[in-house]
């Protein structure tokens, strides 16, 4: 009884020890990205590994969910006689819940802990002390830029991930279900909101790009520099990222839609 | 400097996708171009009933979209719904005595303000109240009045 | 061998002191009032057992660590009160090879050798091409500067990180165990380059090692360490001259000794008859 309680004050002391070696971490990362002006060329670099790698899962996955997304839909709307409203509510799911929230559990994938193992293996591997003693300031020289290139391709992969997937919705519904292609952009026009839905979305993956890189250079940069600490904190870096973004989403939406 | 090229290319498109992506949400999913809530004026009727009106149902007249509910309450004095409805600043021809009436598009469709021209010269301002309003017609009533009708006829 | 060598005018300064210097990690003493001092232009070999904070001295003399108490002095400035400019300025006249070598992995031979070029001096293109093929051809590596490190030997890699290492002209050079898990040709390169190039560019030099032959023919002095305690020091000679049992038992390579082979536990019947 008393060792458990022991053990459930050491977990949380870890717990809020790590939160705030995270925060000062960021706040070191925010420090550093003004130096990045001076070198846009390792922003484009780390734009490339993480966002146009990352490109091809995430427009397909968009695709394949919009296409399920429409034969679900539509299979129920129909007994309704309201197969007209299909796009608008594929349109709805994807640009205010699936577009944001499973964008960034695919970059989490793809992307996030493919950061933290570079990262976590660069430190295991001395690159990181070998750039300190050279006088070049790690957090500047690797981890800025790879933060903004993840939160810079976020939103832009999510934004991605649902236009295909109302894309794969027209597809099915026009060519396989025979919904009239009017009434489906039109019918969508009329129920979306610019404001309300769209942007919001928007606000959602900026909010999720942030602290899903966030997660994953810290878990890189914290990992123990052993190949046991790198592959443990890559596939951390996976499940917070994913509670996290579950988690967020719900008080975003409760927030904004509520 | 052959690779680096590529890169930068790759770059280059991969941003231009998320843009366009972005494009494609404002301009043929949402309605963005078509209206945008910020340039309208606000107009106010009373309601005996608006059935399932919500806000951001639209606002139309002759069946073309001219702006959209933005705040549904309820006046304790007359025990009658207010509805506020903002009105694209392009239709500020329209008369002080136009009526609004709430329908609803199809039996499960969605409810909506119909507006109806009146003949005054006179237009409708900011902040004016729409007099004459119908009620939403609500389906359960009409079937429960159809019933007794015809029971009553027997 | 040692009339040969220049910068013997420097020989009475010291480049770097270590006054009773502490550190621990967690509850664990690494270093227990270490005092060090390593003269200009000369190779100071600092060896002993694995896990007496060799390494760690090393992190503590370039800044990387902080001591719990005493000072490290960098040519006359204390490490630990430096901020970060004046730390990341003394920085730039340091070179240390890290044990693994630490070469970038995602940039090739020449552009790892150009990093600290680039990042610290406002050279021409040119001029970093005429500097890198310097460097490189002082470790005998000119003609692998489009290799990718992961296409080297781990020779050659040890050796790239060495030209990197003297790429700014530091005054002191740091070499984290640089003969390990070598094979004997390489070991024997390494050898020669440490030696050449601390007389050559009039560096001053720190090996830290545990590779009692190779360190005993190039260092011109040595310091030997124990549980975080300077348990002997002097030249070669003076030290292979010694009677004192570490000295011996480390020298002549006896597993046991004052150095114990037994890690600090129970007695042995006590944990025998704990056992569940």
């Amino acid at each position: 009884m008393l060792n458990g309680l022991q053990s459930m004050g050491q977990r949380g002391l870890s717990f809020f020890s790590r939160l705030g070696r995270a925060t000062l971490f960021f706040l070191r990362i925010l420090a550093a990205l003004p130096s990045l002006f001076l070198k846009p060329r390792l922003l484009v670099v780390q734009l490339y590994s993480v966002g146009v790698l990352s490109f091809q899962l995430i427009a397909i996955s968009g695709l394949a969910v919009g296409m399920v997304l429409g034969l679900q839909m539509y299979n129920t709307l129909v007994d309704f006689g309201a197969e007209n409203s299909l796009g608008p509510v594929v349109a709805l799911s994807l640009v205010r819940e699936l577009g944001p929230v499973l964008a960034a559990l695919l970059f989490a994938g793809r992307a996030g802990s493919a950061l933290t193992a570079e990262i976590g293996l660069m430190k295991a591997t001395e690159q990181l002390s070998g750039m300190e003693m050279m006088a070049v300031d790690p957090i500047k020289r690797i981890v800025a830029p790879r933060y903004l290139a993840g939160v810079i391709s976020l939103p832009l992969l999510a934004a991605i991930f649902s236009a295909a997937g109302i894309i794969g919705s027209y597809i099915i519904g026009i060519s396989l279900l025979g919904i009239d292609t009017g009434a489906f952009w039109s019918q969508m026009q009329i129920k979306v909101d610019w404001y309300d839905d769209v942007l919001n979305g928007i606000i959602k993956s900026i909010v999720f790009g942030v602290v899903a890189t966030w997660i994953a250079v810290f878990e890189g940069y914290d990992a123990p520099p052993t190949t046991e600490g790198v592959s443990r904190a890559t596939t951390r870096t996976v499940v917070h990222t994913a509670f996290a973004v579950l988690g967020l989403d719900f008080i975003l939406t409760a927030l904004m839609f509520g | 400097m052959a690779k680096q090229n590529m890169i930068e290319l790759s770059v280059g498109v991969f941003i231009a996708a998320g843009i366009a992506a972005l494009a494609m949400l404002a301009i043929q999913v949402s309605n963005m171009s078509s209206f945008s809530d910020g340039e309208g004026y606000e107009v106010v009727a009373k309601f005996d009933n608006i059935g399932g009106l919500k806000v951001r149902s639209p606002v139309s007249m002759a069946g073309v979209r001219l702006g959209r509910v933005i705040d549904v309450s309820f006046d304790q004095e007359s025990f009658e719904a207010v509805v506020r409805m903002r009105v694209n600043n392009k239709y500020n021809q329209l008369p002080i005595d136009t009526s609004a009436s709430i329908f609803t598009a199809g039996v499960l469709g969605e409810s909506y303000v119909s507006l109806e021209a009146g003949a005054e010269e006179e237009t409708l301002k900011a902040g004016d109240e729409i007099e004459m309003t119908q009620s939403a017609v609500i389906l359960e009533q009409l079937i429960g009045e159809f019933m007794v009708r015809s029971a009553s006829q027997d | 061998m040692s009339s040969s060598r220049v910068n013997k005018i420097h020989h009475t300064e010291q480049a770097i002191v270590v006054q009773n210097l502490r550190f621990s990690r967690g509850e664990r003493l690494i270093l227990d009032g270490v005092d060090i001092q390593v003269p200009r232009g000369k190779i100071t070999a600092i060896m002993g057992p694995s896990g007496t904070g060799k390494t760690t001295l090393l992190g503590l003399i370039g800044g990387q660590l902080q001591p719990d108490s005493g000072t490290v002095s960098v040519e006359n400035h204390i490490v630990s009160t430096l901020s970060r400019t004046e730390l990341y300025r003394l920085r730039q006249r340091m070179g240390m090879l890290f044990q693994s070598g630490a070469l970038f992995s995602d940039l090739s031979v020449y552009d790892n050798v150009a990093f600290p070029l680039r990042e610290h001096a406002d050279f021409s293109a040119a001029m970093i091409h005429d500097l890198v093929m310097m460097k490189l051809h002082a470790v005998g590596l000119r003609g692998a500067c489009n290799l990718m490190p992961n296409e080297l030997s781990a020779g050659m890699a040890r050796r790239v990180a060495l030209a990197r290492a003297i790429a700014l002209d530091p005054m002191l050079i740091m070499y984290d165990e640089p003969f390990t898990g070598q094979d004997p040709i390489t070991v024997s390169v390494i050898m020669r380059l440490i030696r050449r190039l601390n007389d050559s560019l009039g560096l001053t030099s720190i090996v830290i090692s545990h590779d009692v032959p190779e360190v005993c023919a190039i260092a011109d002095q040595i310091y030997l360490l124990s549980s975080g305690q300077v348990v002997a020091s002097g030249s070669p000679d003076e030290l292979h001259r010694s009677e004192s049992p570490w000295v011996v038992q480390f020298l002549s390579a006896q597993p046991d000794g004052p150095i114990p082979f037994h890690f600090p536990a129970k007695d042995f019947i006590d944990d025998m008859a704990e056992s569940p």
